[in-house]
């Protein structure tokens, strides 16, 4: 039998984690189990899992800090709006519909990633951020003013009211400030589980292959990887364009979950949120990111419906706080490590024990064991 | 005539941001960190500057004073708790706690102070016919936009004097140069840096009342966007460049000012942005930031 690796085991895992979560909660929802607050957070928990983990990409795998993955992401939602209503008459069919709208979305977040980390990719560091951040900040600006629309004179789009020249009878679908209003909801659960897979299997293929490696060595030691005869700009740029398709695809089925969608709702606080969702769960850690983005994005919607509901907010800042001075302290990490060392030894101990009844089994038998 | 009242009041905002750039800026440049919540601590300054004014009665000038000891307070106090135990942590650690800090500020002065907004009384008056005339009908100055110029002014020759001439001062600079070399010549590593935000936040105060007294609305979220551009301002005039700040601040609120008045209110935000980029891209340090070459 072929051996499987460390690294693909993860991989496996992780689609295990997620089918099984899928299942779970698929069950919850045919027995009424999930109440319809729940149930209206699958969604959108759907696009920030593939958020985070495509963000992780570009922050833990390329090492790069991106502070604007929300513009991608509003990129990929308005486009994706845009692609579901001229598609309604041609494509019938939602699912398909959603679909496509999703290849659309994900090619506007690339077309959005060439034109960002072409030149912005020579940038290093904290000067890389800023100008994501910027880019992010362009992004949102642009669609406040940007008015789509469709009529029989066929499609319109103008950057203010003015010269905005729709017939009375057409379809505005993006108008400035008010942002895409009448949107059909496409979305759906599964249609958010199939998007997180086909994410998984991109992002671990890519991280798992030849390129990856070369993008790792790149996070690692720019200078030596440059030194052996790695492409510095493509692969950064491979890596950073494939992150921000995936995040188009989740925008996309983020502004197909609302009937409307503001752009102000793709802000600075929102690439913060996925970045925090990344750094929690861990830098270059698949798991961790999807871990982290359903926990953080399901719980402060949960503590709403406590008393503490003013105070929710507060106490995830404290909480992020303390989680960063935690992992970061010494002692702390030590004392983590300790305690799992306690549950490996116990493990182990099960395990001896285990085996010790097997043997005594297996010695009726007459056969041989080795510990 | 516009063209020169637009001049003075892109100076006027861009002054407000270079105060607010230069906390970055010294931030940035002693400890290496993108410091996200120094933008609230503006707006703490401001709230205080309003409830010391308009609850207590207090003058003007004791409102300043008093959000300036209570922002220079806040500030050592989020370095001493959230920052200094991560000085040795990965950048990325430090940001994401720096963001938790502003968040922690944000809630916290909303559930102290409300969400709704409050009108700030600007301490200096704002009335249409307060005004330095200087071409009657048609150029004039408001007393704020001349407050904010001539703070600016100050605060920047002070801050050369300190950096150039006093020991303290020389401190920071060698901290910034070289931490571990700066300990081993007796430099307290520790305080200097507790000083820098000392003085970054005192700025931040100063530059919250100013701010809120040109524009008088204030709310829990007020100090955010000015931060964000405020710290486009120092990474446009190279961030760690105390001159650079002052450039990029003033540079970016008459660009913000320009594109307001010629190109469209709502697209001013990406036109600031597009400037930075494409500054970003010529000169990948900033305006007068130091270009340091990579060694092999």
């Amino acid at each position: 039998m072929k051996k499987i690796n460390k690294n693909s085991l993860n991989g496996f895992i992780n689609y295990g984690i997620v089918i099984a979560a899928f299942v779970i909660l698929q069950a919850a929802i045919g027995m009424g189990r999930l109440s319809n607050s729940l149930q209206s957070l699958l969604v959108p928990a759907c696009c920030y899992i593939v958020m985070a983990v495509s963000l992780n990409l570009t922050v833990g795998i390329l090492g790069e800090l991106s502070l604007g993955h929300a513009g991608f992401m509003s990129l990929g939602a308005f486009s994706g709006i845009v692609a579901s209503i001229l598609l309604q008459d041609l494509v019938p069919m939602a699912p398909l519909r959603l679909a496509l709208s999703m290849v659309v979305g994900a090619a506007a977040g690339a077309l959005g990633g060439v034109i960002v980390g072409v030149p912005v990719l020579r940038l290093q560091g904290d000067y890389l951020a800023i100008v994501t951040l910027a880019f992010g900040q362009i992004i949102k600006n642009i669609i406040m003013v940007l008015y789509v629309g469709v009529d029989e004179n066929g499609f319109h789009m103008a950057a203010s009211s003015d010269h905005f020249n729709l017939s009375a009878d057409g379809t505005a679908i993006i108008k400035g400030p008010m942002g895409a209003v009448g949107v059909t909801k496409l979305a759906s659960f599964t249609a958010g589980f199939i998007l997180i897979l086909i994410t998984l299997v991109v992002v671990q293929n890519l991280v798992n292959s030849r390129s990856g490696r070369a993008i790792m060595a790149l996070r690692d030691n720019r200078i030596a990887a440059e030194s052996v005869g790695i492409n510095v700009t493509k692969y950064k740029l491979m890596a950073f364009v494939t992150s921000a398709a995936l995040a188009g695809a989740a925008g996309t089925l983020f502004g197909l979950n609302y009937s409307s969608t503001v752009a102000s709702k793709f802000d600075f606080n929102t690439s913060i949120l996925v970045l925090v969702f990344v750094v929690l769960g861990g830098l270059g850690s698949i798991r961790g990111s999807i871990i982290a983005a359903a926990l953080l994005y399901v719980l402060p919607e949960l503590l709403r419906s406590f008393d503490i509901a003013e105070y929710r907010m507060l106490i995830y800042a404290i909480v992020l706080i303390l989680v960063m001075l935690a992992t970061n302290n010494e002692q702390f990490t030590a004392l983590m490590g300790r305690v799992g060392g306690w549950f490996k030894a116990a493990g182990k101990r099960i395990a001896g024990w285990l085996k010790s009844l097997g043997r005594t089994e297996s010695k009726g038998k007459g056969g041989t064991t080795n510990g | 005539m516009s063209f020169l009242n637009n001049v003075i009041t892109g100076v006027s905002l861009g002054s407000i941001y270079a105060i607010i750039a230069l906390g970055y800026t010294m931030v940035y440049g002693i400890a290496k960190m993108l410091n996200f919540a120094h933008g609230d601590v503006i707006m703490v300054g401001a709230y205080v500057c309003f409830f010391a004014m308009n609850s207590a009665g207090l003058p003007p000038v004791v409102g300043v004073l008093l959000a300036i000891v209570v922002c220079t307070a806040l500030g050592v106090v989020i370095e001493r708790l959230a920052y200094k135990p991560l000085r040795a942590a990965p950048s990325l650690a430090v940001l994401i706690t720096a963001i938790g800090v502003s968040y922690l500020l944000q809630n916290g002065a909303q559930i102290l102070w409300g969400a709704a907004t409050k009108t700030f009384t600007p301490i200096v008056s704002t009335d249409p016919d307060a005004r330095l005339v200087l071409i009657p009908g048609q150029l004039s100055i408001s007393y704020v936009a001349i407050l904010s110029i001539v703070c600016c002014v100050v605060v920047m020759a002070a801050l050369t004097l300190f950096t150039g001439q006093t020991k303290m001062g020389k401190a920071m600079r060698a901290c910034s140069e070289d931490k571990g070399a700066a300990q081993l010549m007796g430099i307290n590593v520790n305080s200097t840096i507790s000083m820098t935000f000392a003085i970054g936040s005192a700025l931040a105060a100063v530059a919250g009342v100013l701010m809120c007294s040109a524009y008088p609305i204030l709310s829990p979220t007020t100090g955010s966007l000015p931060g964000i551009r405020a710290f486009t301002a120092a990474v446009f005039g190279g961030i760690g460049s105390i001159p650079g700040a002052l450039l990029g601040g003033v540079l970016l609120g008459v660009i913000e000012t320009f594109a307001k008045a010629y190109i469209s209110t709502d697209l001013s935000d990406a036109v600031v942005f597009a400037v930075l980029i494409i500054v970003l891209l010529v000169r990948p340090a900033g305006l007068m930031g130091k270009y340091v070459p990579e060694k092999v």
